[in-house]
């Protein structure tokens, strides 16, 4: 084998045989519209579902939930309507996850109020004895660091201006601090009164966890 | 060779990258048990930094990045010079390629204790490690090039096609699926989009496997069987078959982790045949391997390694079964997200992986200190240890997948589920027990592999292998 003598041609071959299957089934999908969809329905995340999917990233929760309902009928029985490709067009990285140690929240927006998963992530062993999911009630005593926030989704290309982040930002702000806030109560409880007036880390990602699933669901109500 | 010549083979890199990945070996199945246990007990998650998200890849990027790289640049530096007859091209290089290593592993650890994550499984470190990732990457790649061109021996055996595969298949993987856009220094956003993401990753994540996890630790084994039984490898055409088909075939199957989801189905139908294919090259070793000691069957007995590479290519060939059926639709759809597929992970990488890397020390380590190994009746204990830690492990994550599988499709008469989500989790925790006790065990086991090999090399300074240099 004339081959097995020629390390260079040899590394050449090699990187040749792997590039095949990955042009094939990697680089060329890279540019079919038909491998990422894209919709009218699915609206970009606000720059504060964002940061809240940012926190989601930063504590691994990919780890433990997926996020894509398989068309099968005990799963959609269980969570709800199938995943579909053009849901995920904002989504970089994409979330999907590989374990379920933890139910899928692919469509858990608007599932539970905003006062449940204050509850909920403060202490998951306070609403369900046996969880065996990681206690989040600090998440309440950080504040949201928004500095970035512009930045990213520009990087991201969700085509808002400095002003509309910004708006979104004090929009959000003023939703959770409100009196009339149906989630006051739970919020009250588990934020510091420093930080009452402020966002949380915990009103971006239940901001992010509410965004969930959220416009497949309109457009289901509007059929 | 002269006794000169012999004495410039850097064996000091070796041994450097041997002990880093015993190091590393270590850290990681602590954290492994640390999050074993709070799968069934949520109070060990005591601060941000040991929560079960973000020590989950601590656990998989330090055995996987720490441990596997390590022990792989351990051998294929000692296999290199050993297999081109030639000292390491650059021994200087080679040093700094251990700093940065160590280096690289220890930031990426702390990293991802801080929640630097970018999330995609096996690529979790952010953009600035990535970079370093690659320059040591490179570092090894000249050294591995630089040597082959300056080999004595004409022929390059088996072993070098493995690391050289190797060496291209995780440099493109690794670039194309870490293509980021930084905000910070400490946070970036890929370039990819939703199931492009999706794909791409898994790809890279299925083929990571296979070229740190399989082609590598082939190289291992199909140098370090034959050196430590003086059996010639049975057929050498099978290895040159399977060596082609492997490679061809491994990097069409990335989808088949992503069965049933919105990547589009052709993605995913190709991805279930070729893995289906997968079987045949990853067999062709297997039955190499059994072949090669065709005759000589007592060494089983009579040789301390040979047991490790045996079991270690036997678990090799059921997973390799196991992987493309999980891949079929209708296994998929009932054993994915469950812990089946971790035992289906573990199989490989405590029974294959750490087998073969056990017995490559065990053979290497001796050799490159002039010495014998401190005691053949502890590595038998390792063995025992490891083999039946891993063996429990993933037998009770199979059950355990099987049982929650089951639990989630259950349906009463009239149609509606008959378990919601929790019963099917809490139903596992007598299972996560014994999957912790098992992995004590295996912890056992490898505390003896890293005290073993301790003893060894303080009963005997470095020194050049004098041996006469044979393929």
């Amino acid at each position: 084998m004339g081959i097995t003598s020629k390390p260079v041609v040899f590394a050449v071959l090699s990187a040749v045989v792997i590039l095949i299957g990955t042009t094939v089934t990697v680089f060329i999908p890279l540019f079919m519209p038909s491998t990422q969809p894209v919709s009218a329905y699915v609206k970009p995340y606000t720059s504060v579902e964002l940061e809240g999917r940012d926190i989601y990233m930063r504590e691994g929760c990919n780890n433990c939930h997926t996020q894509t309902v398989r068309p099968l009928r005990t799963e959609v029985l269980r969570y709800g309507e199938y995943s579909k490709g053009e849901e995920f067009a904002y989504d970089r990285p994409f979330l999907w996850g590989s374990r379920r140690i933890g139910p899928d929240l692919n469509r858990v927006g608007g599932k539970y109020p905003d006062s449940w998963h204050y509850r909920h992530l403060q202490s998951p062993q306070g609403m369900f004895e046996k969880s065996n999911m990681p206690p989040y009630g600090w998440m309440a005593k950080n504040k949201l660091d928004t500095q970035y926030s512009y930045k990213k989704t520009s990087i991201l290309g969700y085509g808002y201006t400095e002003s509309d982040v910004q708006q979104q930002i004090v929009q959000c702000r003023s939703k959770v601090t409100a009196e009339s806030y149906p989630a006051k109560e739970s919020r009250d409880q588990v934020t510091p009164p420093e930080l009452r007036n402020d966002l949380t880390e915990m009103d971006a990602i239940i901001a992010y966890l509410q965004k969930l699933g959220r416009d497949v669901k309109n457009l289901e109500t509007k059929k | 060779m002269s006794e000169a010549e012999v004495e410039k083979y850097d064996f000091q890199i070796v041994r450097g990258f041997a002990f880093s990945a015993l190091f590393w070996l270590v850290i990681g199945l602590v954290v492994g048990l640390w999050i074993a246990f709070e799968m069934f007990n949520p109070a060990l998650n005591l601060t941000p930094w040991l929560s079960f998200g973000r020590l989950r890849v601590v656990h998989t990027n330090g055995l996987g990045l720490g441990f596997g790289l390590a022990a792989i640049f351990a051998t294929s530096y000692y296999i290199l010079q050993r297999l081109t007859r030639t000292p390491l091209a650059f021994p200087r290089l080679a040093r700094a390629h251990l700093y940065l290593f160590n280096t690289t592993i220890a930031l990426g650890a702390l990293s991802l204790f801080a929640g630097m994550n970018t999330t995609k499984e096996y690529a979790e470190l952010e953009w600035p490690l990535d970079i370093a990732v690659v320059i040591f990457w490179v570092m090894f790649a000249v050294n591995v090039f630089a040597t082959l061109i300056k080999r004595r021996e004409k022929q390059m055996y088996i072993s070098l096609w493995y690391i050289i595969a190797m060496t291209v298949a995780i440099a493109i993987l690794y670039i194309v699926n870490n293509l980021e856009i930084p905000v910070t220094l400490f946070k970036s956003y890929t370039v990819y989009a939703g199931a492009n993401d999706a794909n791409v990753e898994w790809w890279y994540g299925h083929n990571v496997v296979g070229f740190i996890f399989t082609v590598p630790i082939l190289a291992m084994f199909y140098y370090f069987l034959p050196k430590s039984t003086g059996l010639p490898i049975y057929s050498h055409r099978l290895s040159i078959i399977s060596f082609w088909a492997l490679n061809f075939a491994y990097l069409w199957t990335g989808a088949h982790h992503l069965m049933l989801s919105p990547l589009p189905e052709w993605i995913q139908t190709v991805a279930i045949a070729f893995s289906i294919f997968l079987i045949a090259p990853s067999w062709g070793s297997v039955i190499n391997g059994y072949y090669t000691l065709q005759g000589n069957w007592e060494q089983m007995r009579s040789n301390y390694l040979v047991k490790f590479f045996i079991l270690g290519i036997t678990f090799y060939g059921l997973q390799t079964l196991q992987g493309p059926l999980q891949g079929l639709r209708t296994l998929n759809s009932f054993f994915h997200f469950t812990d089946w597929v971790i035992g289906h992970v573990h199989m490989g990488t405590m029974g294959w992986v750490t087998m073969i890397i056990s017995a490559s020390f065990y053979y290497m380590i001796p050799r490159i200190n002039n010495c014998e190994i401190y005691s053949i009746k502890l590595a038998n204990t390792h063995f025992w240890l490891i083999l039946v830690g891993q063996l429990v492990w993933t037998i009770t994550m199979w059950i355990a997948g099987i049982q929650q599988g089951a639990m989630l499709k259950a349906t009463n008469p009239d149609g509606s589920l008959m378990y919601n989500f929790l019963d099917t989790l809490t139903s596992l925790y007598p299972y996560y027990r014994l999957r912790f006790a098992a992995g004590v065990i295996y912890f056992a086991g490898i505390v003896l592999f890293t005290w073993n090999l301790i003893m060894t090399v303080r009963k005997a300074p470095l020194q050049a292998d004098a041996q006469p240099t044979t393929l």
